[in-house]
């Protein structure tokens, strides 16, 4: 438990329609690194995230994390040690008020109520939304159920954090405030986005996904300036890397 | 159809936010509620069937609740004649049916099918105000909660947990399909048949993958499955207050009849 490494090599998948989504993924995360991964729509993002939890088993190659292989006797700590944030906060939201959605997972691990009490309470406390305690999940705010889903993952205090699309749908002001509390935390974190300018914050390291295949992997900054690997991959360079529209128009219409 | 929808989910919504307010009642904890409500509900069906003014005392309590919580009258009141045409059917046909008099006022003479009539209003107005009046000073979760508690099966409780929770992302979706389908057709007609089966379709293919998604949700938190709640509710002094003053006082009405009283002692006086 030492070095929280997560480790995904040749990971080969098809889903029952033949459909194949990673083509012999390899890489490697090291204890408190944040890792972006980003690439097109179907890229293979969501399918390589669910691989991180084991929800889908790999056709063929390993997800290791920490200092075991992911096999079924591991499922339970390893979903304990990876904590997984989904894209909709209303699949993860299910309980009907927001004090059992963060318990859920602590209650769970069997732990003894007082400390499920206590964590729900550190988890709200650190996502700032422990006024929100006795409310039905149904009637929050985006920013708030973001902040709640994020809690529910934090009560089971994870190591490594895995994020799906985590500003999605969130106002400016909200996702600048989420970039904020992603930044204070210091597990690792894996984020899959189509939001590189959240990248660029957040994430020192990016991985490419591209048809299934690492396309790039490398320090974001330097990712970012290849404007040929990122057309290939059908994205575009981050909004803050590119030239005024004001100052310099021309620059900027590439 | 669909504005329909809308108004009937902000009502849903309306019905929340008179459960997150503050107030000597909304404190009271859910168990206490939860009984005081359905020993109120078993006294109030136990009279027989031509009963009137022994109902009346039982107003006490719904009219207690709602002023102490601070309830609007007027909104609860919509709620009741909205499901009261149901009632009104069962009883409908009483006065046909049971014609003897068995009330004579100067003379006015009023049949038993009339007096039945009236009794079943008024213990529909009592019973289900009732509930609506638990549903909006604890809240429905803090409802199912309390159940669990007091020893109904978790199967169901859970399932009602859940069908809350999910109800609000359901009406949210059906309304959605319905805005889209109303803006692109234009006759502002009601969809057809044929339509309205590919709607419903569509509405049961994301209710299947949200459903998918949820699981997966669940089961990264260390979903083994049994979903477990650990919810501390706190049984203090008020609460053996509550109950035991509402149970006395059900109870003395139940068992005295105070109209009669009254009109004695008015009788007595005069």
């Amino acid at each position: 438990m030492s070095h929280h490494i997560v480790e995904a090599k040749n990971l080969e998948f098809s889903y029952p329609d033949a459909t194949h989504a990673l083509h012999g993924i390899s890489f490697r995360i090291r204890h408190g690194e944040s890792v972006a991964i980003v690439g097109a729509n179907g890229a293979g993002k969501s399918t390589l995230l669910l691989h991180l939890n084991g929800y889908l088993t790999p056709t063929s190659g390993q997800v290791r994390i920490g200092d075991f292989p992911l096999t079924k006797e591991t499922l339970q700590e390893v979903r304990r040690t990876v904590g997984m944030v989904f894209q909709d906060p209303d699949d993860q939201l299910f309980m009907s008020t927001v004090y059992d959605d963060v318990a859920f997972g602590p209650l769970n691990l069997g732990l003894p109520v007082d400390e499920v009490h206590a964590r729900v309470q550190k988890a709200l406390e650190t996502v700032e939304v422990l006024d929100l305690k006795d409310r039905p999940s149904h009637r929050l705010s985006a920013g708030q159920k973001r902040r709640v889903a994020i809690a529910t993952v934090l009560s089971m205090s994870p190591d490594i954090l895995v994020m799906d699309e985590p500003s999605a749908g969130l106002d400016p002001r909200a996702r600048r405030q989420l970039i904020e509390l992603l930044k204070s935390f210091r597990h690792s974190k894996i984020i899959a986005t189509h939001d590189l300018d959240l990248v660029l914050d957040i994430c020192e390291r990016t991985i490419i996904i591209n048809e299934g295949r690492v396309e790039a992997d490398g320090p974001s900054t330097e990712i970012f300036q290849n404007e040929k690997l990122l057309a290939d991959c059908h994205l575009e360079k981050p909004l803050r890397m590119k030239s005024c529209p004001v100052c310099s128009p021309r620059s900027s219409s590439a | 159809m669909s504005s329909r929808l809308e108004t009937a989910y902000y009502d849903l919504g309306r019905l929340d936010l008179l459960a997150e307010k503050d107030s000597p009642i909304h404190r009271i904890d859910p168990r206490a509620k939860v009984a005081t409500t359905l020993v109120f509900i078993i006294y109030v069906v136990s009279f027989n069937r031509y009963e009137i003014t022994r109902l009346l005392p039982f107003f006490l309590f719904p009219a207690l609740l709602i002023g102490l919580a601070d309830l609007p009258l007027g909104y609860l009141l919509r709620k009741l004649i909205l499901v009261s045409p149901f009632v009104i059917f069962i009883g409908v046909f009483n006065p046909l049916l049971d014609k003897e008099i068995m009330l004579q006022i100067g003379s006015f003479e009023i049949s038993g099918g009339w007096l039945s009539f009236f009794s079943i209003l008024m213990r529909f107005v009592l019973t289900v105000g009732a509930a609506l009046l638990l549903i909006a000073t604890t809240g429905f979760p803090a409802i199912c909660m309390a159940l669990e508690k007091l020893g109904a099966p978790k199967v169901l409780t859970v399932q009602l947990l859940m069908l809350y929770r999910y109800l609000f992302v359901l009406v949210e979706e059906s309304i959605r399909i319905m805005r889209a389908y109303t803006l692109r057709s234009f006759s502002g007609r009601k969809p057809s048949y044929q339509i309205f089966k590919q709607l419903l379709g569509n509405l049961l293919l994301r209710t299947i993958e949200r459903a998918q998604r949820i699981h997966m949700a669940m089961l990264s938190r260390a979903f083994t499955g049994e979903i477990k709640i650990a919810r501390q509710f706190s049984f203090g002094i008020p609460e053996m207050f509550y109950l035991a003053g509402w149970l006395a006082l059900f109870t003395f009405i139940r068992f005295v009849n105070i109209s009669e009283l009254i009109g004695r002692l008015l009788l007595e006086t005069g």
